[in-house]
């Protein structure tokens, strides 16, 4: 888990973006900008979602990513790359040292399958996903795809197991992905209660950018 | 059980084919790694509403793994279950590796084109899914995250892949139950973490049956309280 911490200051970024705990956030990075995701209070998971912004229908893509790393996890170093075969970012600076891109994002339905048919109504990041594009205009549910979760530790076993781990972010760790396309940051700072992704309480999270 | 199954049809999918079909509520297919070494790479919708589609994530999340075989369902971005593998003779099916496009396999076989090689041209799982989805009027959003059917991608303790080769012999199957209209979307095409550098895909069968009783789906129904609860999602479909 490379440890990679950053030369930015927050005193020289250009912008500062409190998103609350539960909510969602649509913002947009220029090529060659600087976005840092900071963790404020420790063991938030971030769910984001990474488009183009010349064309949306481009985004970020999973497994070509992992396949392209040949490597389950995301950490400094690793490209972002896109359904259409180009790096969209890369992360250039990681205090927290690894990052869950197969767990993807809560949702009404899963909570239902994964926990109790009675956690339907809880809040969850697809709603997020969805209010934040639908009101955007650019995006709809075919967009959303497989997110990347920030901050969150999903270990794969060697029998193929997956588990779902607390903490190994803290108050203050943070990522930072430099834009190689103009893209479209679509996040929901996640408002699970039900596992310790998020450590039981969801709280708030914060965006930079640097020129 | 082969008592209460009645085969419906049975084909061959050639190395670099492509096809696609709704799999019916109460059906079973049968899909043959004919040879050995052979791979499908497979999508999911629901027939009747094709904005839900398979969603991986939420599959391994809701079943606590990264590997596929008997006793797991392959969910849908709502909760429901679009199929259920009710047998595998192969033990391991991989969600990590995905397909690549013309560009990557241009890169790892180098340029085979129809105009010199007619239908032996190097075809890509990304192009195959593409053209089959748009027959359904689907489009590029809905290609997400596919399954690998007959391959297995190992991860050690730092994260990093290993393609497993000989993970399946020839007669190898795995068997999707469908408790709901399922439209399958699958192409033939080598795992790109395949290290074979010859662009050889392998054919895969295809065999549809009627099952009398939803008892297959017993195993996968109760092999977790998750899937119980999915299986309950997708019957208030047909209330
Ligand atoms: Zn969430």
């Amino acid at each position: 888990m490379p440890i990679v911490p950053s030369d930015k200051h927050p005193e020289a970024c250009i912008s500062r973006t409190l998103i609350p705990a539960g909510e969602p956030s649509l913002t947009e990075l220029k090529a060659g900008q600087t976005l840092r995701i900071l963790d404020l209070e420790g063991n938030q998971a971030v769910d984001t979602l990474f488009f183009s912004a010349a064309n949306p229908r481009e985004r970020y893509d999973v497994q070509r990513t992992l396949r392209k790393q040949g490597q389950v996890y995301l950490s400094a170093g690793s490209v972002l790359w896109s359904n259409l075969g180009n790096p969209m970012l890369s992360i250039v600076a990681d205090t927290c040292g690894r990052h869950d891109t197969l767990g993807g994002a809560c949702a009404q339905e899963s909570n239902t399958v994964r926990y109790a048919l009675d956690k339907r109504y809880m809040h969850s990041c697809r709603d997020n996903f969805l209010r934040a594009s639908l009101h955007d205009g650019r995006l709809s549910k075919a967009d959303i795809g497989h997110n990347i979760n920030f901050f969150m530790n999903v270990p794969v076993t060697a029998e193929g197991g997956l588990t779902f781990e607390d903490g190994i972010s803290g108050a203050g760790k943070y990522v930072e992905l430099l834009a190689h396309m103009d893209v479209i940051v679509l996040i929901s700072n996640c408002p699970q209660l039900n596992n310790p992704c998020n450590g039981w309480n969801p709280t708030p999270a914060e965006l930079l950018v640097w020129n | 059980m082969n008592e209460l199954r009645t085969t419906l049809y049975e084909t061959i999918v050639p190395g670099g084919g492509h096809t696609s079909f709704v799999l019916k509520r109460g059906q079973l297919l049968r899909l043959t790694d004919l040879e050995g070494g052979g791979n499908a790479s497979v999508l999911l919708f629901n027939a009747a509403e094709k904005s839900e589609r398979l969603n991986l994530p939420d599959s391994l999340k809701c079943q606590h793994t990264v590997k596929l075989t008997a006793g797991h369902c392959l969910y849908s971005d709502m909760g429901r279950v679009l199929a259920a593998i009710t047998a595998d003779s192969c033990g391991w099916h991989d969600s990590l590796g995905g397909v690549l496009n013309a560009a990557e396999v241009q890169e790892k076989y180098g340029q085979g084109r129809y105009q010199e090689l007619r239908n032996g041209f190097f075809r890509n799982g990304a192009d195959n899914l593409l053209v089959e989805m748009g027959k359904w009027d689907m489009r590029l959003q809905d290609l997400l995250m596919c399954l690998n059917l007959f391959s297995r991608v190992d991860v050690d303790a730092d994260g990093c892949f290993r393609f497993a080769t000989g993970n399946s012999r020839a007669g190898d199957y795995v068997e999707l139950y469908a408790p709901m209209d399922t439209l399958v979307v699958l192409t033939a095409l080598q795992h790109p973490m395949d290290p074979n550098p010859q662009y050889a895909p392998k054919p895969i069968g295809l065999t549809w049956q009627q099952v009398a009783s939803d008892g297959i789906s017993v195993l996968c129904r109760t092999s977790r309280p998750e899937n119980g609860r999915g299986f309950h999602n997708t019957e208030r479909l047909f209330i």
